[in-house]
């Protein structure tokens, strides 16, 4: 074989080489770069969302970037068995299943009083004997705002702090509601649905769709709603206002000191030609409706240092048994809890597990 | 020096096919973390398996570099290219066995279920911490960048020893003949 050059050897042709070895090494480079979206400022990615999440006000660190003030529970579910024939999942068939869950209102400020919350949300993480999880992540709303990551995107930036007023600018939502007619159905919601005062007497739905895949491996299409077995208390928002700003998280400690309270789980099977993408619109009201089992909340803990706190609700975590549908807010909710996740994990300091307490107050 | 000496078909199989999981694994790591696109479940669920994979083949291939050793460098290597090849080659080899780890420390941490395939879950190595899952998370974006820059190195160094040098270093990895003659 050939021996090595000294260096004195090192000719024109070797410049060649080294030239292509550094073709070589900056072509990689720049596709990882590219890969990265470095040189991709329109991008969407979840960084970008969830910086977005976090310009809404408030003070965010250590806290979710959405859903930013929330109390945990802690409960069981009931199967009934009723889901087993539709779905594998090892939580569906007749048994109890210990839950790890979170009330939160949809807001980016963990301070916001209780009373501007109009979407209440519910978290659930249930664990089945054999480790396998199931995550879920619902509204108390009927449908999305939205049926795109894109959409969600651009109507959380119309929610940005204009430095001028310290509020958000009108113009910018109405902008984008303007140009987003998918919203109406949401925003009839939210305009006409009462106001009332409890975490307990809200329905908590999934809005995206996802599928039941059962033993013989047929796959369903279906979506989920928690409804709750107590009547809705209706009051005004100003008697809403008068409550206090905490009132949902004092309202849910009261009624679980007196005793455990209920949700149904009712599965909706889809029928053909409904859609599986698109979380704006609902499904007809006479599809079928399965009750597979009842959430028991028994325990409500405050977030600071309650067991759902380092808890990342992502609505992607599921068991066999159910799958993701095509629905595109799946991946982008995936991907932007875990930024959320990652940046909270991060500022633990910024958010004490037990509140300092006042001093001097003796 | 042997100038003949290759590595064994084993070491050069295992070298190949886990150049292109470790590529792959990075782009798609990096690929992952930047998207809200559905391709983002398909990416995270390729991730997952593929890093585990890579532990195994690296320890395994840990096990036979140290029973079967490597072709020694060309005598004539000026000495800081031959320590250059040594800390690189020891930086691979860790950086195989602990960015698979790191990440499956890091969604223990997490308090992620830590999803293999279908049923097939791995158990937890750490505690449910918040803090150890931020520093395990920082730990292997920044762990991913070290293995990609060695690893353009690594490249640029082959392709140095091949082009420049013309020595037995490319060969040894690269070869695919039977014998070890040179009929050049």
């Amino acid at each position: 074989m050939k021996t090595g050059p000294s260096a004195a050897k090192i000719g024109s042709s070797s410049r060649g080489a080294l030239a292509l070895i550094g073709l070589v090494v900056s072509a990689g480079a720049a596709a990882f770069a590219y890969t990265a979206g470095w040189f991709s400022p329109h991008r969407l990615t979840p960084e970008r969302m969830v910086n977005a999440l976090s310009r809404r006000g408030g003070d965010p660190l250590g806290h979710r970037r959405n859903h930013s003030k929330g109390i945990c529970f802690t409960g069981e579910f009931e199967a009934n068995g009723a889901g087993a024939r539709f779905s594998t999942a090892p939580m569906l068939a007749a048994g109890h299943y210990p839950v790890i869950g979170r009330f939160a209102i949809a807001t980016g400020n963990p301070d916001a009083p209780d009373a501007t919350g109009r979407v209440r949300s519910m978290a659930i993480r249930i664990v089945a004997p054999n480790g396998e999880e199931w995550r879920s992540g619902m509204n108390d709303s009927p449908v999305f705002a939205v049926s795109t990551p894109r959409a969600f995107y651009e109507m959380t930036l119309a929610q940005d702090i204009d430095p001028a007023t310290g509020k958000p600018n009108p113009a910018a939502m109405q902008r984008f509601l303007s140009t987003h007619p998918e919203n109406a159905p949401f925003a009839a919601w939210a305009r006409s649905a009462p106001w009332t005062t409890s975490y307990a007497d809200q329905t908590y739905n999934s809005l995206d769709a996802f599928r039941f895949i059962d033993a013989a491996g047929r796959s369903r299409l279906v979506r989920w709603s928690m409804e709750p077995t107590v009547p809705p208390h209706i009051v005004s928002r100003a008697e809403l206002a008068g409550l206090g700003p905490n009132f949902l998280e004092q309202d849910l400690k009261r009624q679980l000191a007196r005793g455990p309270v209920r949700w149904h789980l009712v599965v909706t099977l889809a029928a053909p030609g409904d859609p599986s993408n698109d979380a704006t619109r609902a499904w007809p009201a006479d599809r079928q409706h399965i009750d597979v089992g009842t959430l028991v909340a028994q325990r409500a803990q405050d977030e600071a240092d309650g067991p759902c706190r380092d808890y990342n609700y992502d609505p992607t975590i599921l068991p066999i048994g159910i799958r993701v549908s095509d629905d595109p807010l799946l991946a982008a909710r995936s991907s932007a809890y875990a930024e959320s996740f990652d940046l909270r994990t991060a500022e633990v300091a910024d958010y004490p597990r037990t509140p300092p307490q006042p001093t001097g107050t003796h | 020096m042997d100038a003949g000496a290759r590595f064994r078909p084993l070491q050069r199989a295992l070298h190949w096919l886990m150049a292109v999981m470790v590529v792959a694994m990075l782009f798609i790591g990096i690929g992952m973390v930047s998207t809200l696109r559905p391709r983002f479940l398909t990416l995270i669920a390729i991730h997952k398996p593929l890093g585990i994979a890579i532990l195994v083949l690296a320890v395994l291939r840990l096990g036979v570099r140290v029973r079967r050793g490597a072709p020694p460098l060309p005598a004539d290597l000026p000495s800081w290219q031959a320590a250059g090849a040594k800390v690189s080659h020891v930086l691979l080899y860790t950086l195989l066995i602990v960015m698979p780890l790191v990440g499956w420390a890091m969604l223990s941490a997490g308090g992620y279920p830590i999803v293999l395939y279908g049923p097939i879950h791995l158990p937890q190595i750490m505690p449910h911490n918040d803090a150890l899952h931020a520093t395990l998370r920082s730990a292997h974006t920044w762990l991913a960048y070290l293995f990609f820059v060695t690893i353009l190195l690594h490249v640029a160094a082959a392709l140095f020893h091949a082009l420049v040098r013309h020595d037995s270093v490319f060969p040894s990895m690269v070869s695919w003949r039977i014998r070890s003659t040179v009929r050049r």
